[in-house]
């Protein structure tokens, strides 16, 4: 068993968390979920991380990249993993 | 314990025993900061040793016994030690903060006690309806998950021998 490249830090019945899942999904991404305390100061892990005490938050292992805030995320999916980038709006 | 009455007897039951191969599963395995899917398998394969310690649920007051035992033992610098339950991960964050284990224990979430039941080691709890947890039990296992030594609880409550599991690790 391999460990996916990307971890995504959440929090249970996060909406944004849940918007970063989808784009996870829709790119068929593995991903390994580690949930993190509803108590805002008590998130030390994340804050390490990303310097942010928030979620979502993602490390992707495969870009080296860390970050936070669900529309950054997402952009950065769609932007790494999403079609139409690198293969110039190739067929669905 | 020496109490002038009878304690409640556990049935026998056909538990995995030293030399089998302790049955994989995962769960979200809590620690002080997060918890995430883990499986026991991978869990074996990072140590020489783990100690699998099933216990009542977080608060009932054998959770509580274990944990101080364990924690004033302090196995966690000969093994790998985690716990199961029928708690959920917020309950088992709170148990790690309250016996002052964080950082040196962690604990598998199991509320629908499948893994208890995976290990014939499941029980009803009489006057708790629809409520079943594992029987206290603690198998010690090598990084092949070989099982090196097994208790399972025959009576209720019942505890660990500490010495004898200590002298496994």
């Amino acid at each position: 068993m391999s460990e996916p490249d990307i971890t995504l830090y959440r929090l249970q019945a996060c909406p944004f968390c849940e918007r970063v899942v989808r784009t996870l999904d829709a790119y068929d991404l593995d991903y390994q979920s580690r949930f993190v305390e509803p108590m805002h100061a008590d998130r030390d892990v994340v804050k390490r991380l990303s310097g942010k005490r928030t979620v979502p938050a993602i490390v992707d292992e495969n870009t080296g990249v860390t970050m936070s805030e669900s529309a950054n995320i997402v952009a950065y999916l769609e932007r790494t993993y999403g079609e139409g980038e690198e293969t110039a709006g190739g067929a669905a | 314990m020496d109490l002038d009455f009878d304690v409640v007897d556990l049935d026998p039951v056909d538990h995995p025993e030293e030399g089998d191969t302790a049955q994989d599963f995962t769960r979200p395995l809590v620690n002080e900061e997060f918890w995430e899917d883990e499986s026991l398998a991978s869990l074996c394969a990072d140590s020489d040793r783990v100690v699998l310690v099933f216990h009542a649920m977080d608060g009932a007051f054998p959770a509580t016994y274990i944990w101080n035992e364990i924690r004033d033992r302090s196995w966690h610098e000969r093994a790998t030690v985690v716990g199961v339950s029928i708690s959920t991960p917020y309950e088992h964050k709170q148990l790690l903060e309250e016996r002052e284990i964080e950082g040196n224990y962690r604990l598998f979430s199991d509320p629908a006690n499948g893994v208890a039941q995976q290990y014939s080691i499941d029980m009803n709890l009489d006057g708790m309806a629809g409520i079943e947890e594992p029987r206290p039990a603690v198998f010690v296992l090598d990084s092949d998950r070989t099982i090196e030594y097994a208790w399972v609880a025959e009576e209720w409550p019942d505890f660990p021998d500490y010495d004898d599991i200590e002298a496994q690790l």
